[in-house]
């Protein structure tokens, strides 16, 4: 079963990673933790959980286009233009005040899901040269499967995929070709995602 | 003090433009949370989103998801506005793209 997930009976999946394929998730894991970021709080020194949990997240989308598209404007997509400038103003405060109180717990929900990754691949025990099975309890499987989609979501948005053309281009890139191996992890991850959600479909 | 018998003709006009702004808003317009294409996510993985967090079944999610695909965008649930940002935080978590807005049929 190199390459894809299969369900374990009573719930949850499994998978067999080798050496290369668990540095390579947990590597994107990680870059994903760093690009999310800490959660408020973190840079001031001694905890305050109370702090934490009242702190208001940002009015402004994220600059990066990455996070632009894990945290998207909640008011206003594509389809729906505004009939007004007033109109347009309106969504984009909505979209800030929604922002500042769903971004802080959308981003720790993010950042639990790499981090359950993580820590998963970091359990795992080498036998020899033999790939490890990593078997996954149904809640963790759903954490991967978050992270999974997360992961793509990244690369799809550095890969500047906006389109099914973009997404079919990608296919026949030319060895040469300095995306080739983004890609080559973008679709090779699509395929981990795909046999992770049969194996948890209800 | 001034005359008290001028305000009445300005009370009609004042009651009638009363009634006229009570009309507009419409309080009672659902909202809805719509979910719209992108060329990342998985069919799988957006039919999977629809059966396990709105409790859609198989067909149902399936429909939806095509409609995401194929026509850019779905309605795939209505309320209050305060329940449709509770939907839309959640889709946000599960990396789907989605937006609400009062319905307009």
């Amino acid at each position: 079963m190199p390459g894809h997930f299969e369900p374990l009976p009573g719930g949850g999946a499994a998978v067999a990673l080798d050496d290369v394929e668990i540095s390579i998730i947990r590597s994107l894991a990680v870059q994903l933790l760093e690009l999310i970021g800490p959660g408020p709080g973190a840079a001031d020194g001694p905890e305050d959980p109370l702090a934490e949990l009242f702190a208001e997240g940002p009015s402004e989308p994220p600059a990066d286009p990455v996070l632009r598209r894990l945290f998207p404007d909640a008011y206003g997509g594509p389809g729906d233009a505004p009939a007004s400038p007033e109109e347009a103003e309106e969504r984009r405060a909505h979209s800030a005040e929604f922002r500042r109180f769903t971004e802080n717990d959308l981003r720790a929900g993010k950042r639990e899901n790499a981090l359950a990754v993580i820590r998963s691949l970091d359990a795992l025990t080498p036998v020899g040269d033999e790939a490890a099975v990593l078997e996954l309890s149904p809640e963790k499987s759903r954490q991967w499967l978050g992270a999974l989609n997360d992961l793509r979501l990244a690369i799809g948005s550095r890969l500047e995929v906006a389109d099914e053309d973009d997404a079919d281009e990608l296919y026949q890139l030319p060895d040469e070709d300095p995306r080739k191996p983004m890609v080559m992890a973008y679709l090779w991850l699509g395929g981990l995602q795909e046999t992770l959600v049969t194996s948890l479909m209800p | 003090m001034g005359p008290v018998t001028a305000p009445a003709p300005l009370e009609i006009e004042k009651t009638e433009s009363a009634e006229e702004a009570f009309a507009v808003p419409a309080p009672d317009v659902p909202w809805v949370t719509i979910v719209h294409n992108d060329p990342v996510n998985l069919m799988s993985y957006v039919t999977y989103v629809f059966q396990t967090y709105f409790g859609y079944p198989k067909d149902k999610a399936t429909k939806l998801m095509l409609d995401v695909h194929h026509k850019g965008r779905a309605v795939v649930s209505s309320g209050t506005r305060e329940e449709m940002e509770r939907d839309v935080q959640a889709m946000h978590g599960y990396g789907l793209w989605a937006t609400l807005q009062q319905d307009r049929k």
